[in-house]
């Protein structure tokens, strides 16, 4: 069983986003750890993209005040590193876009090609990385990451949407990790209505697929009781913006705001598979 | 690797999974159609009776005595309605979401022409239309914003990162992941994932279908070289492709290089950028060395993208085709140049071709000739070249 699955062995999981360097890498290290004493079961770390097509306004914000404040891949790399010190065993993943990912080198020297790919993976490896969720990289294109994925065990993530249909077979049986169920259309963002018979059917859909796979329903979840009704449907649920909000509304306290936020949630979750 | 939509190791599919469905929907829609014999009769129709095509090609008899080498001939995509090549692309887009069922067009627009272009189609077709456009060429090009309302669009400033043409398609991209099933992402370039790169150029190719056939007519050989301006690429790709098989024919792409391919203020990507994958595709971008999207800039609103599409970056590397760079005063000049000597404004876009023919065109043989694609006309950078000049002229 990988890493990223344990987050799944004790009862329903909860799955906080947490950009790196949003607004600063000493306090994303806090907020993270603030999470993970909470209870957070698994923890995605966003790496802030220049331009990220997938997400609604407040997490561009976040990427755009971490990347104006010098964030960097390598900034969020030792983020995790400084995380890993204090919680060797918490399940950790890396969110982001496909093109900082194929451009990263570590520490190859200027001039010096790498094979794609593989710095990152290695990195990732390195400092305790579980799993890998690209936005823009659907099932088709996954076949040039895959393998040096798997090479350093990381596992890739796949993400299913309201439109995948049948395509959620094929996701659901290649799956590693889990799957990452997108509860609706469009973008990141805090939503107030859901269609949970869909999202039930897509959870459906994997488990008969493939029923070692585990799921989790993110995008537009910010309600103790929203979190509960996905949590019921799938294994866990996956919130960002809302945590989001908490940073940008007063940043000093969004500590505290963020153990008191994901204990409540991450009883809301656990309460749904009781 | 995915082999789908792609020109040698360029191109792909990298797009976030709600979008996947709707893009093999639109691939087997745009296969359908174009084996349909009525489909592309309709089309045709559209180009002739609606869009003023074929094109002119002009001989340039002046321009060509006063540079005294090749023989200069403008594709005159400008004549076209709504004042750019745009309109070819687009004809056969909402042609195909009409057959498609779908009762809305969203498009993002740098300069405006395509949106311009979009809106305008969306009218004939009535269809329902958002435009995406960056909060600075908002300002740039005023006077087009009015103009797709005018058409019954409506424009959406895009204020997100640089506010130009990549947080534009963004924009029309996250838009488009919100309602894929009643909307169709009329994308404006050879770009984006696969079988927009393909549609497009298709679409497009008609430039270079008539203008070898009018060439031919004309001088009795092929020209020399073609030329032409690439921002994402689409007119440059409808003026290469029908002469790709030509080997004789020289292909040159002529990019914004802005304030100089040696500043940051430039947004020439075959000659600083490097591979990448963004907005859907696997290519060449101006980016840092993270992989971080660089901001772009030119005086050009139409060519400020921070990459370029998959085909071209094919054709760029395989040597088939090459790509210069054409800074901002260069460009200003040739537009003025074209003006005074052939009474032809062309946009500023266009100008960056016209620049590089005039440093190529003296060198070249006088039995030779050159076809230089004039894909829009200048009225809508006017006021902005005046302010380039120095007088304070505001639309």
């Amino acid at each position: 069983m990988s890493k990223t699955s344990k987050a799944f062995a004790d009862g329903k999981a909860f799955i906080p986003f947490i950009t790196a360097g949003d607004p600063d890498a000493d306090s994303s290290v806090n907020y993270i750890l603030a999470a993970a004493e909470a209870g957070a079961d698994l923890i995605e770390i966003g790496i802030p993209f220049s331009d990220p097509t997938a997400e609604g306004p407040v997490i561009q914000e976040a990427d755009a005040v971490a990347l104006e404040n010098g964030m960097t891949v390598n900034g969020a790399f030792e983020i995790v590193e400084r995380v890993r010190a204090v919680k060797p065993d918490l399940p950790l993943a890396f969110m982001t876009y496909i093109n900082p990912v194929f451009k990263y080198r570590w520490d190859a020297p200027k001039g010096v090609e790498t094979e794609p790919y593989v710095p990152f993976f290695k990195r990732c490896k390195a400092v305790g990385i579980d799993a890998l969720i690209l936005a823009d990289l659907p099932y088709e294109e996954q076949q040039e990451v895959r393998a040096v994925a798997d090479a350093f065990d990381v596992d890739l993530i796949s993400m299913v949407s309201p439109t995948s249909e049948d395509r959620i077979r094929s996701i659901a049986k290649d799956a590693r990790g889990f799957v990452y169920i997108v509860s609706s259309m469009g973008v990141t963002g805090v939503r107030s209505e859901f269609q949970y018979d869909h999202i039930g059917r897509m959870a459906q859909m994997i488990r008969e697929t493939n029923p070692d796979v585990k799921c989790a329903v993110g995008f537009g979840i910010s309600k103790p009781e929203q979190a509960k009704e996905m949590a019921a449907l799938s294994d866990g649920a996956i919130v960002g913006s809302a945590i989001l909000r908490m940073i940008h509304a007063d940043p000093a306290a969004a500590e505290q705001n963020i153990y008191d936020y994901v204990k409540e949630m991450k009883e809301a979750v656990t309460s749904a598979g009781q | 690797m995915n082999e789908k939509g792609r020109f040698g190791i360029y191109g792909g599919q990298y797009i976030t999974e709600t979008l996947m469905n709707a893009l093999y929907e639109l691939e087997t829609a745009y296969e359908d159609a174009m084996s349909d014999p009525e489909f592309v009769a309709e089309l045709d129709r559209l180009y002739r009776e609606y869009a003023n095509r074929p094109s002119l090609l002009y001989y340039a008899e002046k321009m060509t005595k006063d540079l005294g080498g090749c023989k200069i001939y403008l594709k005159r995509e400008d004549l076209n309605h709504t004042g750019a090549h745009k309109i070819n692309n687009v004809l056969g887009q909402a042609l195909l979401a009409k057959r498609m069922g779908k009762t809305r067009l969203i498009a993002e627009t740098g300069a405006g022409q395509h949106g311009v272009a979009t809106a305008t189609a969306a009218a004939l077709f009535g269809l329902d239309c958002d435009v995406y456009m960056g909060k600075l060429d908002c300002e740039r090009q005023a006077l087009n914003v009015y103009r797709m309302e005018l058409l019954g669009a409506k424009v959406h400033s895009v204020s997100s990162g640089t506010g130009t043409l990549k947080d534009a398609v963004n924009e029309a991209m996250r838009e488009w992941s919100n309602n894929c099933s009643d909307t169709h992402y009329c994308l404006g370039s050879v770009m984006g994932p696969h079988p927009f790169p393909t549609i497009v150029r298709d679409y497009q190719a008609v430039i270079s279908k008539e203008a070898r056939e009018q060439i031919l007519e004309a001088e009795g050989k092929l020209p020399a070289a073609v030329l032409a301006c690439v921002g994402g690429g689409s007119n440059a790709i409808g003026m290469f492709y029908n002469f790709i098989p030509d080997e004789s024919v020289k292909l040159i792409g002529c990019e914004a290089a802005g304030e100089g391919v040696d500043t940051e203020r430039t947004a020439a990507t075959m000659a600083t950028g490097t591979l990448g994958i963004f907005h859907g595709m696997k290519s060449i971008f101006c980016q840092n060395e993270e992989g971080q999207i660089a901001p772009v800039y030119s005086i050009s609103a139409g060519l400020d993208y921070p990459g370029i599409g998959p085909e071209h970056a094919y054709l760029g590397t395989s040597g088939r085709a090459e790509y210069v760079p054409v800074t901002d005063e260069e460009a200003v000049c040739a537009f003025e140049y074209l003006a005074k000597t052939e009474g032809i404004i062309c946009a500023i876009e266009s100008a960056h071709a016209v620049a590089h023919a005039l440093k190529i065109a003296p060198t070249m043989k006088k039995d030779e000739s050159m076809i230089i694609c004039l894909s829009g006309r200048g009225d809508k950078d006017v006021a902005a070249i005046a302010r380039y000049r120095g007088r304070d002229i505001h639309e």
